[in-house]
């Protein structure tokens, strides 16, 4: 049975589905100033992932032509934000799981309204967390070419997180219940940023392994933003495969997590 | 009088389970309506449907002449929905929640403000209304939640146990705000397990249970379905609960109510009292009450969906 009519709202259009998915961008940062001590912690998470990093590994791990500092921000930023997104999942698994989606189901929005605003809303944390990791980046060492390349690699990064929000997003309405979301949300993850450029040259690892780096979305972003830290260079292969992948990436699991917003029940 | 809600035949299965097993009934325009019916019966299933949260397999409904299944936006505008599970935001306020609502449904900013005030005083949640849900109590988060179903000022009102967890003071306060919605000409279907509530709020009562509607009057003419009164039985000792109710068998057909008690609808009156009083004396079963009395909406609810066990156990047997 199709259900065009599920779609938008039936007067207002485009101009109120946006207007409510600024509503719960809204709602979504206020949640986020009633709980600081999650926002604490989420930027506490990567602070720590970047001294660990820098003085744990930073002695063992060969990068030519690069101090590891410099070769590490990459990798912190694209893994902290992939890890960032799953409040995305979690948010939304909680929701459902309150009975406050029913709340907005029988609300005359625009199917894609909460999504939205779940999304947007988790971008702006992404963003700063971001700039927490840059500040404390550069008070470990970090020495970008040019503003502009890290400007750069700061908008990269979110909008990579932007991408990786709607998976999660997907993921959330998925699992049954918010620890599962937070479970199902981590997991993939980890071998996802770890099996990459993130933290050592790809020519360290195994042929097969780097097989794998190379087809993944996070080698081809790590790589720009590095680029873009290093030397300060826009435009190359990799920014645009990385582009390519958020991209594509937020319109496939933007339409499979509307389309699965409308199902559940 | 036009029907403002109107269902016919729905169903709605979960694997093996019918939820709905051809629902069928109708509100009159300001009507109200009291959906009546055990655990599992299906009375969630139906207001889902009907506020628009779940697509029936099969059947009809509309709302105030709007197809639920093909204009369910329209239909959103129009009707106002407190689901049987407190559906508020925690980490807001009561204020915010309301606020949030209003601004959902796009009205203008003066006038959210405006029903937010009107709202928490008539719930008497003013002055809890700028602290987070999250320290409400549950009958707060339940008052709150049904203010919400009001921002838009719904024509048609669906509320699914409204009351249940509410202490007898907010139960009746609710109750009179309810009235108040009814005089001023919504049309209400509400769902209660409490026969109190339907017996007071609601003009017609649809008994559900197992996905069908097995009984819709007037609470008098449910309770005439019973038959003109009932005969309750209380034996002194509980154990002694299924030998009463083997030796009521043989008189009537008894039923067995919550607190241990048998009830038999009394259709020959004052003879049925004898009568049970002659078998459960011959079955030496000593009783602590026997009485005859009007039947009370509990009744007829025990004797329905009583009657449908059973037979349904006959069946599977
Ligand atoms: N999402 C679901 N998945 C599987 N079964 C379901 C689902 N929702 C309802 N059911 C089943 O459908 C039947 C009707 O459920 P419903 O919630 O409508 O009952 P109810 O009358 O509201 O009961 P209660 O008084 O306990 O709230 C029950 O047997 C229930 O187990
Ligand atoms: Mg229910």
């Amino acid at each position: 049975m199709t259900t065009p009519s599920l779609d938008a709202p039936a007067q207002g259009g485009l101009r109120w589905a946006v207007k409510d998915a600024l509503v719960l961008t809204g709602r979504n940062l206020q949640h986020t100033t009633r709980q600081p001590e999650l926002l604490f912690f989420s930027t506490v998470q990567p602070v720590i992932f970047v001294l660990l990093f820098r003085y744990v590994f930073g002695g063992a791990i060969e990068t030519p032509g690069l101090s590891y500092v410099n070769f590490l921000m990459a990798g912190i930023f694209v893994q902290t934000t992939a890890f960032a997104s799953t409040s995305s999942a979690v948010g939304l698994a909680d929701d459902l799981s309150k009975g406050i989606i029913d709340r907005f189901r029988s609300l005359p929005m625009a199917r894609s309204a909460v999504l939205a605003g779940r999304t947007l809303g988790d971008l702006a944390r992404i963003v700063l967390v971001v700039l927490v990791m840059t500040a404390v980046g550069l008070a470990v060492g970090l020495r970008p070419a040019s503003l502009g390349g890290m400007l750069g690699a700061i908008a990269l990064t979110s909008l990579f997180g932007f991408a990786f929000s709607w998976i999660q997003a997907y993921i959330g309405l998925s699992v049954p219940n918010v620890e599962a979301a937070n479970l199902a949300g981590f997991v993939w993850l980890f071998p996802l940023t770890f099996a990459s450029s993130a933290f050592v040259p790809l020519d360290s690892m195994p042929g097969w392994l780097q097989t794998f780096a190379n087809a993944t979305p996070v080698t081809p972003t790590v790589d720009a933003v590095r680029a873009m830290l290093n030397e300060g260079l826009p435009l190359q292969a990799p920014l645009l495969r990385s582009l390519a992948w958020i991209v594509a990436i937020t319109v496939v699991f933007s339409i499979l997590s509307v389309r699965k917003y409308r199902s559940v029940t | 009088m036009a029907a403002a809600v109107e269902v016919e035949d729905l169903v709605k299965t979960y694997g093996t389970t019918r939820a709905l097993d051809g629902v069928t009934l109708q509100v009159p325009q300001g009507g109200v309506l009291g959906l009546l019916g055990p655990n599992g019966a299906g009375k969630t299933t139906t207001v889902r449907v009907l506020t628009t949260l779940l697509r029936p397999d099969s059947g009809r409904a509309s709302v105030l002449g709007i197809d639920v299944l093909k204009d369910p936006d329209k239909l959103r505008r129009i009707i106002g929905v407190a689901g049987q599970y407190a559906a508020v935001d925690e980490l807001l306020t009561g204020r915010e929640n309301l606020v949030l609502v209003g601004k959902l449904y796009h009205l203008p900013k003066a006038e959210i403000t405006r029903r937010a005030d009107e709202l928490l005083e008539r719930f008497e949640l003013t002055a809890a209304a700028s602290r987070v849900v999250k320290g409400y109590s549950g009958g707060m988060r339940r008052r709150l939640d049904l203010a919400a179903s009001l921002v838009n000022r719904p024509q048609v009102l669906f509320l699914d146990e409204p009351t249940t967890g509410l202490d007898p003071r907010s139960r009746l306060r609710l109750w009179e705000v309810i009235e108040d919605l009814v005089r001023d000409g919504t049309t209400l279907l509400l769902t209660t397990q409490y026969l109190e509530e339907a017996d007071r709020l609601a003009d017609r009562i649809a008994v559900i249970d197992t996905g069908k509607v097995i009984a819709e009057g007037t609470s008098d003419e449910l309770k005439d379905r019973v038959g003109g009164s009932v005969v309750v039985v209380r034996p002194a000792n509980s154990a002694d609960g299924d030998r009463a109710f083997a030796a009521l068998s043989t008189v009537g057909e008894p039923v067995r109510g919550a607190s241990g008690d048998l009830t038999l609808p009394a259709t020959t009156g004052v003879t049925l009292v004898t009568e049970a009083a002659r078998v459960l004396e011959e079955a030496g079963i000593a009783i602590s009450e026997l009485a005859l009395r009007r039947p009370t909406l509990d009744d007829v609810f025990l004797t329905l969906t009583g009657h449908a066990a059973e037979q349904a156990e006959e069946q599977s047997a």
